[in-house]
């Protein structure tokens, strides 16, 4: 793979958003939006987080701008592949009521754009593997997810500035992307190091002006992932804990754990691989339609485990540990893999700073 | 590709009122050809669409062989179901499925079979016995075991009747509170236990209802030599999708929609009973 690495000038790199214009596709990457990185629709290189550095840690979230060259010198924002592949909120039919009493149901099959994401990170690309199992290579696909999941084109770029939060290293997942790219980018200060894994991947990298990688530079480029593999503060004690989680279900842990959780769903909601969601009707004013959507849902409500008369998990501590025995216990069972990538979104993102790895850590030890 | 979310429509062809908060639809797809092409096992359940009220996740509890009509069997307690209460025949529903895994019907053929339910959780049942009474040559003795709150809930006291009258079939009934004219027995499903005799490796033994029930039916099942793999259970849990993709009904690993409702005992042994799951 290493001798098929082209490298692309930095000056050079709108080509690439170019070439995904020209093969059809809507251009989506970060950018800096309510101080923070966002994937949403690019036009052109200028819109990239340049010189851009995010500080994170449990609860804490900020932007530092520096006047370095890099596009990518980031971990993560809240969300990157979720909501681009499993909507936050989608329509799933509609029903209309004649007047002769009879219902009629529509659902159309979703048209879905062709996307390309640029920046793609090795924990997302992990996530979408789960994701994939879990909404198209089942019994019932899912037409939404999967019309969206087949017409991403991904661009992954290797992890070089992790978080304080991130541990991918330790979940097996990151810092360098192995699989589920089209082309997968090193950043360096004067360009990108670029290879191609698909056949629509080597298409667009046909159409660029790169040329071939130097030995220092691939070099350069391995060094700076190791590195950050290297400079990654928090691990996970396994990468399956689900026997040890199942065999501490009274740990005293979860009722700690349930004095600070404020059970307000954040973690469930930026999680790359949680899918849970509930399904509301929204009828019309005028009586004459209704329509069925799935919205994102989170086991941290009281209505997701509700049957009549019943809450299954009234309280704090047996929702966070349906969460956390679910994502890296039984996940095993229904994915192969523990359903947790090591993106640390969960501790940033969380208000009170829960930070999974340490929960694991006093549970599991 | 298909929607697999999309209801087809359906008329109610009968409404049947069991007892005060409980009555039966029976349906009928408009489509012919959906309902010719509509087929299930006992224990599956179907995702019922009220228009502009949302979805149910209700049991089937129609013979499979009946083509024309498929009845559900439902207690008003929540928003749809109470809802779905005020329905009349010619009304028009939603209805997708079937889904899930039914009881294993082919694995109890030749030997005995013990129905155990409580409170009013007995529909998904009632189609095994239905079932089974049907084609009662197929399958040796037969024990229906019921238990109920209040001697009032009792609904199909006249099915109830005539299943005893099938050959080599006993039914025992049990009410924690009996009023006047309760002539079967006063107290917990489990003490009618030792009114019946299992034959253990030869017995086949379904369950529903709620759970401390079922826990305490396993104890004494257990105590009498029955082996775990022996026992199924049909379990509920908040549902919104009946398809496995939108994770409320998981009980650890398995999806209650997909997996069950229908579970070996075993499956479930680690999880039932724990406070959460």
């Amino acid at each position: 793979m290493a001798e098929r690495t082209q490298f692309l000038p930095r000056g050079d790199f709108c080509h690439l958003l170019s070439a995904l214009t020209s093969a059809g596709y809507r251009c989506v990457g970060p950018r800096v939006r309510d101080g923070a990185i966002v994937y949403e629709p690019i036009a052109s290189a200028e819109n990239l987080p340049r010189g851009v550095h995010d500080r994170q840690a449990p609860g804490e979230y900020r932007l530092e701008q520096t006047a370095e060259p890099r596009f990518f010198a980031w971990a993560n924002g809240p969300q990157a592949l979720r909501p681009l592949t499993f909507a936050g909120r989608d329509k799933l039919w509609a029903a209309e009521r004649r007047a002769d009493g009879s219902v009629e149901f529509t659902g159309e099959p979703p048209q879905a754009e062709s996307v390309a994401v640029i920046g793609v990170r090795a924990c997302d690309l992990a996530a979408l593997y789960v994701y994939d199992r879990h909404f198209m290579q089942t019994e019932h696909p899912d037409p939404w997810y999967t019309a969206r999941r087949q017409n991403l084109f991904l661009v992954a770029v290797h992890c070089t500035h992790p978080s304080l939060n991130c541990f991918c290293a330790s979940t097996g997942d990151g810092p360098r992307a192995t699989y589920g790219y089209d082309l997968a980018l090193s950043e360096l200060d004067e360009g990108f190091l670029i290879e191609a894994r698909s056949a629509k991947g080597e298409q667009v990298l046909a159409a660029l002006p790169v040329r071939e990688t130097s030995a220092q530079e691939t070099e350069m480029a391995d060094r700076e992932i190791e590195s950050a593999a290297q400079k990654q503060v928090k691990s996970v004690p396994s990468r399956n804990l689900r026997d040890v989680l199942f065999a501490r279900l009274d740990h005293p842990r979860w009722n700690e754990v349930a004095q600070r959780c404020l059970s307000c769903t954040n973690c469930t909601l930026v999680c790359p691989t949680c899918f849970c969601h509930d399904e509301t009707e929204v009828p019309s004013l005028d009586g004459r339609r209704s329509e069925h959507y799935r919205e994102w849902g989170s086991c941290f409500t009281q209505s997701h485990s509700h049957i009549h008369g019943i809450t299954i998990r009234a309280d704090t501590r047996t929702r966070y540990r349906q969460w956390l025995t679910h994502k890296v216990g039984s996940w095993h069972d229904q994915f192969g893999r523990s359903g947790c990538v090591g993106c640390g979104r969960c501790i940033t993102w969380c208000p009170v700073g829960i930070d999974i790895t340490e929960e694991l850590a006093v549970i599991c030890r | 590709m298909q929607n697999p979310y999309l209801p087809r429509e359906a008329e109610i062809v009968e409404r049947i009122q069991e007892a005060p908060t409980i009555f039966t639809l029976r349906l009928r797809f408009t489509d012919p050809a959906a309902q010719h092409a509509y087929n299930y096992v006992p224990g599956q359940f179907n995702m019922i669409y009220l228009y502009g009220v949302g979805e149910v996740a209700i049991s089937i509890v129609s013979d499979p062989e009946e083509t024309e009509t498929l009845d559900h069997t439902i207690r008003a307690v929540g928003r749809v179901t109470r809802a779905l209460s005020r329905l009349r025949p010619g009304d028009r529903i939603g209805v997708r499925g079937p889904y899930g895994r039914g009881w294993p019907l082919l694995k109890a053929q030749g030997k005995d079979v013990a129905l155990i339910t409580g409170g009013l959780g007995c529909a998904p049942l009632v189609s095994v016995i239905r079932y089974i009474v049907a084609r009662r040559e197929r399958f040796r003795r037969l024990m229906i075991m019921q238990g109920v709150k209040h001697s009032d809930d009792l609904i199909w006291h006249e099915q109830y009747r005539r299943w005893r009258e099938a050959p080599d079939t006993q039914v025992l009934l049990a009410a924690e509170i009996a009023g006047t004219g309760w002539t079967w027995h006063r107290g917990l499903v489990t003490a009618l236990f030792d009114r019946t005799s299992i034959a253990p490796g030869e017995t086949v033994v379904f369950l529903c209802g709620p759970e401390p029930m079922m826990r305490a039916a396993i104890y004494e099942l257990g105590q009498r030599g029955v082996a775990d793999g022996d026992i199924w259970l049909s379990m509920e849990r908040n549902m919104h999708c009946g398809l496995g993709h939108c994770g409320h009904c998981m009980i650890g690993a398995p999806f209650v929609c997909r997996d069950g409702p229908v579970f070996p005992y075993p499956e479930l042994k680690v999880l039932l009973g724990v406070k959460g799951f």
